[in-house]
């Protein structure tokens, strides 16, 4: 059997890490196959080799049995490898056309010609059913088409091979779907695929094979269709993993967040979050369950400070915190596990250690009259990194940029953990994580749960919602809707209120 | 030692040195274009000039290092907050009427302490004058570069005008001098330095050197900062108040710029501020001293002892027919050059890797 591309003993090093230790990955023309690895596992250092990015220590690359060498991403491109970055890399003032040409125009005496290039992409864009608009701004369209004008883009150059790595990470469920239809047919005209990845349903849908990375480590490819997901992820993991969440009956006792009639505004629009009330408890964990962009972010810049309330309050264990400033809720016991870990959770350039005290350092134990002192503070954050499992390659002292995505959730979880917060503010805490990482997030959180906490719990993920909480609030559009106990709710129920479909009225 | 060797601190110094080297061979190209016939002697001159006038050259290096050190200060300190303080010129200058005008008028003050004050006045108005790009970053996010420009020419101006009617000479069309009082002491330095006009401003720039390092890697101030600069967004929701944070490092760095203005104004040695429409160069100079010392206020300090080496070595070159502005010429393209330490340094990154993946190979 001939292989349109073959990895063969790839190694290749970074700093105090192996990032991807003698593996070698087959590719047959016309197939989807799935690379399924967790978070760090090496599956985007191995496709950026093959894209070129990276140069591989050891290792060979075989195209049609043939050696080459792939120097960078326009070697790559002229021997028809195309990559969907997990984040895009579009010119956000640019029409769709200029994104999809940028590189390869077609100039006339030095002027650019679009004609040509626009009859390809409509044509391009019509066989495999895109229907992307040539001349929209990238900035006005959703991110399920911005993907697609990615896929494009690898089309537009005529590549053969394509990678996507992490493509539903960002995507709503229902263009999830539409992914997996276009990766189909793109496969039936005999394409080949690299689809990166940790969730297993998605596999199971579309792939044909799947190679599993564990640690930089090849474990193994395999037939999907004859292995069940429990057996992919053991071989993922390196053990038997949990799907469920294990928990005891919540047993709340006094409320510690009150939110009473919460408005947020929103520029020339009606309110992001209206008239919002509702509480938890010490030792629950409450869900606000919605699509995504029906206020939750708006309600949770304002639980936590970083966005102005219009009107209502918020009640932190008795204290009217509403204009309280962020560093006061801190201090006051609000802890957040933010949305968005690179923007908020984490100033990536600084090293883990000072990372894991950013909500610390300016207590009495690092502080000294205004001077820090950073050997408490290493020791502190070795002391973290030990007892939450935070993997890395130099420790307290690597820079949290190089870390995983897995790895750098779990450092915000810990120092947000650690702090002692009365109430924590979880908003998608496993979001882009494998299945290892997810279940010690989901018993990290039941376990703060039963240490008295009171935890809101922001997400999308349906599975989430209804395994962990203990009370589900719906959102939709900016208001709440229903307050459903999952026990004694379904999962099409739920979508049903998700959807504004259904309405309860709520007290 | 061979840890100290493998640190990073000690390959940002062999990547400027590197630099520095790539520079001067670039320079002695230009030489050798514009004045084959002297190019040696003249390059020669500009490399151990000022050494060869013994103790008076090293002197004059310190003294001429002052201002653009505080100014480098200036634009490092900002780089590390996350800020391009491009506004020095004008911090700068300010700081220096201020001084001068204490200097002159202030004479009440006893004589220990009048310079003293007139340093501090240079120190308070320069801060105050990056006080308004400050606030408009931290309140309508206008870029600081653009603000600080503006300020740069508003404050050439109302200095121009301020000098002309306070403190204006007529005769000379510059300043007044400043009072004995206000000058500030020599502490015996221009007697170590014989031939120069050293004095204690020295002794103040490197204090600053090591109370900005201070500042910078062991406080709270400097963490919460620094934090600021890599990423805003984090250290807001962190608690840290950035918008504060924004303000405080631009008006710090202003101080640092019209700290430096007076250390100048107030030497005591033939130096006024004259009424003509030219920012003061001695704020540019600071961001070249920054970037070649790589924002740190110790490499800050070294980067501007050496440019103003090559400036009093390129001095020099003028008696051998070099005309001054081949003179800046070639300064320059030696600052241009020694401005690739950077590049350098990613280069020796990279060489360290590859030869540590070939013993490897070999203990393999």
């Amino acid at each position: 059997m001939e292989y349109v591309i073959e990895m063969c003993h790839i190694t290749k090093e970074f700093p105090g890490i192996i990032a991807n230790d003698d593996i070698t990955l087959q590719l047959k023309k016309g197939e989807i196959h799935a690379l399924l690895g967790e978070n760090g596992a090496g599956k985007s250092t191995l496709m950026s080799v093959l894209f070129g990015l990276y140069q591989a220590e050891k290792g060979v690359i075989k195209m049609n049995g043939q050696e080459v060498s792939i120097k960078d991403p326009n070697d790559a491109n002229r021997f028809g490898i195309g990559m969907v970055h997990q984040h895009f890399k579009l010119v956000h003032n640019f029409t769709v056309l200029e994104n999809i040409i940028l590189g390869v125009e077609d100039t006339k005496n030095g002027i650019l010609t679009l004609t040509e290039a626009r009859k390809k992409v409509n044509a391009l864009s019509e066989k495999y059913h895109l229907n992307v608009n040539c001349d929209a701004l990238i900035s006005d369209i959703t991110v399920g088409m911005q993907q697609r004008v990615e896929i494009l883009k690898m089309l537009y150059r005529d590549n053969n091979i394509l990678i996507f790595d992490e493509p539903t990470a960002v995507l709503t469920p229902q263009e999830i779907k539409e992914l997996m239809i276009i990766m189909k047919e793109l496969s039936d005209e005999g394409k080949s695929i690299l689809f990166i990845t940790h969730k297993l349903n998605e596999i199971k849908e579309v792939a044909d094979r799947c190679t599993v990375l564990r640690k930089g480590k090849y474990i193994g490819t395999i037939d999907v269709k004859t292995t069940s997901k429990e057996e992919m992820s053991e071989m993922m993991v390196g053990r038997k993993v949990n799907f469920n969440v294990d928990k005891e009956e919540a047993k709340p006792t006094d409320v510690v967040l009150d939110v009473q009639h919460l408005s947020v505004a929103k520029k020339d629009h009606k309110d992001a979050v209206n008239d919002v009330s509702f509480q938890v408890c010490k030792g629950e964990i409450v869900c606000i369950a919605g699509i995504d962009g029906n206020g939750q972010s708006e309600l949770v810049y304002a639980l936590s400070g970083l966005a102005p309330i219009k009107s209502g309050k918020i009640i932190l264990d008795g204290k009217d915190i509403s204009h309280c400033s962020i560093f006061e809720r801190n201090v006051n016991g609000l802890g957040h596990i933010p949305e968005d870990r690179h923007r908020h959770g984490l100033v990536l350039d600084y090293p883990l250690s000072y990372n894991l005290s950013l909500k610390k350092y300016f207590t009495k134990e690092f502080n000294h009259h205004g001077f820090l002192d950073f050997n408490k503070m290493e020791s502190y954050s070795n002391k973290l990194i030990e007892k939450f499992d935070v993997r890395s390659g130099q420790g307290s002292k690597t820079i949290a940029r190089s870390m995983s995505g897995g790895n750098q959730q779990k450092a915000i979880i810990a120092r947000e953990v650690d702090n002692d917060p009365k109430a924590l503010i979880a908003v998608q805490p496993t979001r882009g994580l494998d299945v290892g990482a997810i279940e010690f997030i989901h018993s990290e959180l039941v376990n703060e749960r039963d240490n008295g906490r009171a935890i809101l719990l922001i997400s999308l993920e349906l599975d989430e919602v209804m395994n962990l909480s203990d009370r589900i609030l719906v959102i939709y559009e900016g208001e709440i809707v229903a307050e459903l106990d999952p026990k004694q709710t379904t999962i099409q129920e739920l979508g049903l209120y998700m959807a504004g479909s259904k309405k309860e009225v709520v007290k | 030692m061979k840890k100290w060797l493998s640190t990073d601190g000690f390959r940002n110094f062999i990547s400027s040195c590197v630099a520095i080297a790539i520079g001067l061979v670039f320079g002695l190209i230009i030489i050798v274009f514009t004045n084959p016939s002297n190019a040696l002697a003249g390059f020669l001159n500009l490399l151990v000039g000022p050494l060869e006038m013994g103790m008076m050259g090293i002197g004059r290096v310190l003294f001429y290092a002052i201002p653009i050190i505080m100014t480098g200060l200036s634009v490092g300190f900002a780089f590390k907050t996350g800020l391009f303080n491009i506004g020095t010129p004008g911090q700068f200058i300010t700081g220096a009427f201020a001084a001068v005008y204490v200097g002159v008028h202030w004479t009440f003050l006893p004589a220990e302490i009048h310079w003293l004050v007139a340093l501090l006045a240079a120190f308070i108005v320069g801060g105050l004058w990056a006080v308004v790009p400050g606030l408009m970053k931290a309140y309508f996010n206008v870029n600081e570069v653009i603000s600080s420009i503006m300020m740069n020419y508003i404050g050439m101006y109302l200095v121009n005008y301020m000098v002309k009617l306070t403190v204006f000479d007529e005769m000379r069309s510059q300043s007044l001098p400043v009072a004995t009082s206000a000058e500030i002491p020599k502490m015996g330095l221009d007697q170590i330095f014989r031939g120069s006009t050293l004095n204690a401003g020295i002794i103040i720039a490197i204090l600053m050197v090591v109370l900005i390092y201070v500042i910078l890697n062991k406080t709270k101030f400097g963490f919460e900062m620094k934090a600021c600069g890599l990423n805003a967004d984090a250290a807001r929701y962190a608690g840290i108040n950035e918008k504060k944070n924004i303000i405080m490092a631009m008006v710090i760095a202003g101080a640092l710029a019209g700290l430096g203005g007076g250390l100048v104004y107030l030497s005591g040695s033939g130096k006024f501020i004259s009424i003509v429409e030219v920012l003061a160069p001695e704020g540019f100079n600071g961001i070249s001293v920054a970037l070649l010392g790589l924002s740190n206020p110790i490499g800050i300090f070294f980067s501007g002892i050496f440019i103003s080496y090559l400036t009093v070595g390129g001095n020099l070159m003028q008696q051998f027919g070099f005309i001054p502005e081949i003179v800046d010429i070639i300064i320059s393209a030696i600052i241009y050059c020694s401005a690739l330490s950077l590049m350098i340094k990613i280069f020796l990154n990279k060489r360290k890797a590859n030869k540590k993946n070939k013993i490897k190979e070999v203990k393999e």
